[in-house]
């Protein structure tokens, strides 16, 4: 465990211990920095970029950053905000986000920052891109439509001889998650509860199984994202 | 077929890291990499299939089905473009009778388009089964496919469309060097090893400061102090370190790499001895683009010679202790991997994506050990500062830009090629020297660098002014500056986005299709606004290659202003031409039976 530091965010004075992901010390010092392709307890990986912030004047991304002494941090400046407000915009366009159909609606990360950023319609071109449904799982139920590429699930999930489940196919506007057909045969119900868990959208669902919490008490009805820290 | 699979996978000691070489050794031996073939690997390697997957899937030289015996990949960048690559493609599809990106029903012939070859200089250019074919005419493609049809060797096809007067660079080959201007420092007589032996009498620390004297930046394009890359990886303690040649010359326009590689290999191969030598490695990879396979068995003929000359192996001229030797490792196209984290991550046998930084690969690259990745160029200043000294070294060049640089030079121009000039040269005299006349821009630094026009001529070549990796395509005026260069860049961008980054993922692709429609004319000034206010968004990407792959319309909006706004109709600018209400309703249209 490292030593306490002091250091800034927006000029508030914050202590963590040194080498702590600069999105959790904010988090510990009541201070939210917005995530999407983060995830507590796996690598980070700085895919989503909507954690960017300004340290010792450099963009960088919070999840993939650590706290070290005297460090000074820009998080709620208009400029990062309105660019996270893009990246969430740029989300909704590249992909096909139907909210009132989609099972996490009330508990999607993305859907959640949507409100959050106040995005009422993209301001980029909706690419309305042709994607597949995989429905040959078991246990799980793959849409593309509503995939944002964060990799949780390819960082997170691994099976009981720790191989992968998901990994990337693909490169550029093409790229998508696959499931192994051997590695996720025989999953656990835990495993596959995990596994859409882990999804910040609806990308991974559970079949036979789903629409368990009534409207009013999902996740983001009460509370918006951000102010549970 | 099993069996083939088995012994190659042993080759490389049923290690993962390698799946590189797995792979272009199994699709070299069986045509393409079927799902059997891939879940036959994932076997042998202990690894989910979907791991071997994401691995094949993201370079666009593995093939997932069969892409003909003969397979013709047709560059498209825009030098060929000038030269008549569409005319050379519709006389390869008429010819084959298909269309690019199929394969004859018999599986003999297929067709397929790939981005810059590193052949701008004698183009159109296409690879056919892992060779160079230069200036290629329709009537050459037709030759090459009536060949093809009546089952002759690759060889043969090249001797019967080799021009008599050609003056090949290698043996079985019809590439020419095309060295224009030699220069003090790459270009110049040269001794193999006699910067080697220069070393042995010299510590470490020692060879790093001269490096650091000289003010030598690294010449891929960013311009690190290469001497003080060295320094941190020497410092740090670890038994395993690596020095890795970038040799993934991606940069659409750039070739100096390739005729570097050609004419002086062993500059190159003694410079990353002499990292070794400085930073305390014995392992170097050469990691070289897919694009330059053909160069596979001379460049390992040069390996092998140095080694019997003791400039690579065990004790390095008669030095005990000093070892060190070179592998080539291959890509299989994608121009991210130019990255140099992302190269890393290719050699070790996953999806060419760039890491976070820190760590750097200098603490933390290849295999998670210390790793110092230079250019091919840089290498070859390397050995020349060790033999001539600092101070000869600084001589050349600018304030804050030493030596010299190779210049690929392409486009519009009498005498296209390499040149190796001082820094500080102007645009203006390089088009003099090239033979340019009538020049409407030139795009400096490839597709990622600057479009600039004609009142900035006189700019120079710079790490202070025009920084280069090295790649200058010369724009005739005749040239539909936004169709025949911009678009094809922002495409190829929209291709080679490693798809990792949510701005370089979705907006590379926007871009394209707002580019289109200026093209057609149905653009609205908001759309040349929403562009350029992109550009901020893009410089939270990731990698240099996202920061930078707007670059092409943000530098032309910017430099050639009316040649968009002629492009701009809607007198309102409220007014959306690009929105075409008959397509929007066509589906509501079809249905109620309104035509």
């Amino acid at each position: 465990m490292g030593t306490f530091v002091k250091f800034y965010i927006d000029g508030k004075e914050c202590i963590a211990r040194h080498g702590t992901q600069l999105v959790k010390a904010a988090c510990e010092n009541n201070i939210y920095i917005p995530t999407l392709c983060n995830y507590p307890g796996i690598p980070p990986k700085g895919a989503c970029r909507i954690c960017a912030v300004i340290v010792n004047d450099k963009a960088v991304t919070a999840c993939t950053t650590k706290v070290s002494e005297s460090i000074v941090v820009h998080n709620n400046t208009p400029e990062l905000e309105k660019f996270r407000k893009s990246v969430v915009e740029m989300l909704l366009s590249e992909g096909n986000h139907f909210c009132p159909s989609c099972e996490k609606s009330g508990t999607c990360e993305l859907q959640a920052l949507a409100y959050r950023y106040r995005v009422t319609v993209s301001g980029f071109p909706y690419m309305f891109p042709f994607r597949e449904i995989e429905a040959w799982h078991p246990k799980l139920m793959k849409d593309h439509n509503r995939c944002i590429q964060c990799k949780r699930c390819i960082r997170g999930i691994k099976n009981d001889q720790r191989k992968s489940i998901f990994a990337f196919g693909k490169r550029g506007t093409h790229v998508e998650i696959n499931i192994d057909h051997d590695a996720s045969e025989g999953i656990s119900d835990e495993l596959a509860q995990r596994s859409m868990d882990i999804c910040p959208v609806g990308a991974i669902l559970r079949k036979r199984k789903g629409f368990d919490v009534p409207i009013g008490r999902r996740k983001y009805d009460n509370k918006p994202i951000g102010s549970d820290l | 077929m099993k069996h083939d699979i088995t012994s190659i996978i042993k080759r490389y000691n049923d290690d993962p890291t390698r799946l590189m070489d797995i792979l272009i050794d199994v699709q070299s031996a069986l045509g393409y990499l079927s799902d059997s073939t891939i879940e036959q690997i994932a076997k042998i390697l202990d690894v989910s299939r979907v791991d071997v997957v994401q691995t094949v899937s993201f370079y666009h030289f593995f093939a997932r089905a069969p892409r003909g015996k003969y397979t013709v990949y047709l560059n498209d960048s825009v030098v060929a473009g000038f030269y008549g690559r569409e005319n050379v493609k519709e006389a390869f599809d008429a010819a084959a009778g298909i269309k690019f990106g199929e394969v004859t029903a018999d599986g003999l012939i297929g067709l397929f388009n790939t981005p810059c070859i590193g052949m701008n200089d004698q183009e159109p250019a296409a690879i056919i089964n892992e060779r160079i074919f230069t200036k290629l005419t329709p009537a050459k493609a037709r030759i090459l496919i009536s060949g093809m049809k009546a089952g002759k060797s690759i060889d043969q096809l090249m001797q019967e469309v080799l021009e008599s007067n050609a003056k090949p660079s290698l043996k079985n080959s019809m590439i020419e060097n095309n060295i224009i201007k030699k220069g003090a420092v790459i270009f110049s007589d040269y001794i193999p090893g006699s910067a080697l032996k220069k070393v042995l009498n010299l510590s470490s620390l020692e060879v790093i400061n001269i490096m650091k004297n000289a003010a030598l930046r690294g010449r891929g394009g960013a311009g690190f102090p290469t001497g003080m890359k060295w320094d941190v990886a020497r410092k740090i303690h670890s038994r395993t370190k690596y020095i890795f040649c970038n040799a993934d010359e991606g940069e659409p326009g750039t070739f100096k790499d390739r005729v570097i590689l050609t004419a002086m290999p062993k500059l190159v191969f003694e410079g990353m001895a002499l990292a070794a030598y400085a930073v305390g490695a014995r392992d170097g990879i050469f990691y070289l683009r897919n694009e330059y396979r053909y160069m596979r068995e001379y460049l390992e003929g040069v390996l092998k010679e140095m080694r019997a000359d003791r400039l690579l192996g065990t004790a390095i001229c008669g030095k005990k202790g000093f070892d060190f030797d070179v592998r080539i490792q291959f890509g299989a196209g994608a121009y991210v991997c130019g990255e140099e984290s992302a190269l890393i991550e290719s050699a070790e046998g996953k999806r060419g994506e760039p890491r976070d930084r820190p760590p750097f690969p200098v603490e933390k690259g290849y295999l998670q050990k210390p790793t110092v990745v230079n250019n091919v160029e840089t290498f070859g200043s390397v050995v020349r500062i060790i033999q001539n000294g600092a101070a000869w070294y600084n001589g050349m060049g600018t304030e804050h830009s030493k030596g010299t640089k190779v210049l690929s030079i392409s486009g519009d121009c009498a005498n296209p090629g390499i040149y190796e000039v001082e820094w500080g040269f102007s645009v203006n005299d390089i088009l003099k020297m090239a033979g340019a006349e009538d020049v409407q821009a030139v795009q400096i630094g490839g597709p990622s660098g600057s479009c600039i026009a004609p009142n900035e001529f006189g700019r120079i070549l710079a790490y202070e002014d025009l920084a280069t990796g090295g790649s200058l395509i010369i724009i005739g005026k005749n040239r539909d500056l936004l169709k025949d260069v911009v678009l094809n860049f922002q495409r190829f961008f929209a291709d080679e986005s490693c798809g990792s980054c949510v701005p370089c993922r979705a907006l590379t692709v926007v871009c394209v299709k707002l580019m289109e429609r200026v093209i057609e004319g149905k653009a609205a000034k908001t759309d040349l606004d929403d562009m350029i206010s992109w550009a901020e968004i893009m410089k939270k990407n990731r990698c240099g290659l996202g920061q930078t792959a707007m670059n092409p319309v943000i530098s032309t909006i910017k430099k050639f202003r009316e040649l968009y706004d002629k492009k701009i109709t809607a007198k309102d600018e409220r007014f959306n031409p690009g929105f075409d209400l008959k397509s929007a309703v066509s589906d509501y249209d079809a249905i109620v039976g309104e035509k």
